[in-house]
């Protein structure tokens, strides 16, 4: 792991400043043009998530490189009221906003390692890490 | 204002003109620099002393629109507003040392000058942040209107079908009024089919989707029909990676394809002509 950085995340157009630090990043490793569709739209759904539902949070990027793998790390990280039901929330369908529900399990689908950690009170962290081939 | 230090700038003027150049260039960031040839830096340089020195000289009224005249200029130039007011802070810094260098300031007027040079630096500092505050905000409320002109149009193409080509970022308020002008102008083209045509719409998530997919049973609610096409591949890609289910939709991956798909829908077909060379 190298170079960082972040958006914070405070209303809509932040959104938009997040995933295009990830497209320039994405493009900058390499990936190609679907994989750079995945990424922002990972991004893109990660800081709605926050935008939503916890108001104000940060979206990271980072550039790895272990081993001579090359890969993007979106960390997005909010001290929002945190989600007491991981499990429900990554099923898809489930949405507490009317939405589709597909955005953290979409997620998960887009990129290829996917963590959360969230309680209630507690904030959420998700880093979500794509590698290139 | 305190006379004596209006007469000192007003003989001195060139002398910290100069000066004033040399400190700003020399500690100003190189953004700043790279962002304006040397002529134009010294001439607005050289403007932004004269307003200061208009300041003590002119009227009120005629430093204030010289002043906006100033920040206008700047904020096209792409000056940050830091640099403005710390140009205004070495000046008054260049001054007060010079001044005091020449004895004029001395250890019992000391303070009293202090004073006058915050009562004269302050109300002018507060002036030009305003006044680059408003032009920012003119200019930023001017933009929002730009774009929300060419935000959601519907153009009627043939009889019965109309297309509406989405470009760029689609946010909430956008997509309330791709909801509005869809519905307004599906019922006052008496619409049998509707395009919706992302092809410039750079990411599709589940917020953009859900949009969309809303807007098409309103659409469908009112007796048409609607189509979704410019879908590139990796959105394709993306949309089946979220699980959206767009099923209930037509989607073609161009215009021209959703265009013929419609004509075929309100059957028409557009043939070649014979006997034309």
């Amino acid at each position: 792991m190298d170079i960082q950085s972040c958006v914070t995340i405070i209303n809509e157009w932040d959104i938009v400043a997040a995933r295009q630090l990830g497209r320039n990043v994405a493009k900058e490793l390499g990936f190609g043009t679907v994989d750079q569709a995945r990424i922002t739209t990972a991004i893109s759904e990660l800081a709605r998530n926050i935008y939503l539902y916890a108001g104000k949070g940060q979206i990271c990027i980072d550039k790895l490189n272990e081993n001579g793998k090359v890969g993007l790390r979106i960390n997005a990280a909010d001290s929002g009221p945190g989600i007491s039901e991981i499990r429900q929330v990554m099923e898809d369908g489930y949405s507490t906003s009317g939405g589709l529900g597909a955005g953290l399990p979409g997620v998960k689908r887009l990129m290829d390692q996917f963590d959360i950690d969230s309680s209630p009170g507690n904030g959420t962290k998700i880093i979500a890490t794509k590698w290139l081939r | 204002m305190n006379k004596a230090i209006s007469n000192y700038i007003e003989t001195n003027q060139q002398r910290i003109l100069s000066e004033w150049i040399d400190i700003t260039r020399s500690t100003a960031e190189d953004r700043v620099l790279r962002l304006v040839s040397d002529q134009v830096f010294v001439g607005t340089s050289k403007e932004f002393i004269d307003l200061i020195i208009s300041n003590i000289k002119d009227s009120n009224e005629e430093f204030e629109s010289k002043l906006s005249d100033f920040a206008e200029k700047v904020v096209r130039l792409g000056w940050p507003l830091n640099f403005v007011t710390k140009g205004l802070h070495t000046f008054a810094q260049i001054v007060f040392e010079e001044m005091k260098k020449e004895g004029i300031v001395n250890q019992e007027n000391q303070m009293e000058l202090v004073y006058e040079f915050d009562n004269w630096v302050t109300p002018m500092n507060n002036e030009i942040v305003s006044v680059y505050s408003r032009t920012w905000e003119r200019t930023v409320s001017l933009q929002k209107i730009a774009l929300q002109e060419l935000s959601a149009p519907l153009i009627p193409v043939f009889d019965g079908i109309t297309v509406m080509p989405l470009v760029g970022t689609i946010d909430t308020e956008r997509a309330k009024q791709i909801m509005e002008n869809l519905l307004n102008g599906a019922a006052k083209h008496r619409s049998e089919v509707v395009l919706i045509d992302i092809t410039g719409v750079p990411v599709v998530d589940t917020m953009v989707a859900h949009h969309i997919i809303q807007a098409a049973d309103a659409v469908r609610l009112i007796g048409a029909k609607c189509m979704l096409v410019g879908i590139r591949p990796e959105i394709a890609q993306t949309i089946v990676n979220l699980g959206i289910n767009l099923n209930q939709f037509t989607t073609k991956n161009t215009l021209k394809k959703g265009i013929e798909a419609a004509l075929e829908i309100t059957n028409r077909k557009i043939v070649e002509m014979e006997g034309e060379k």
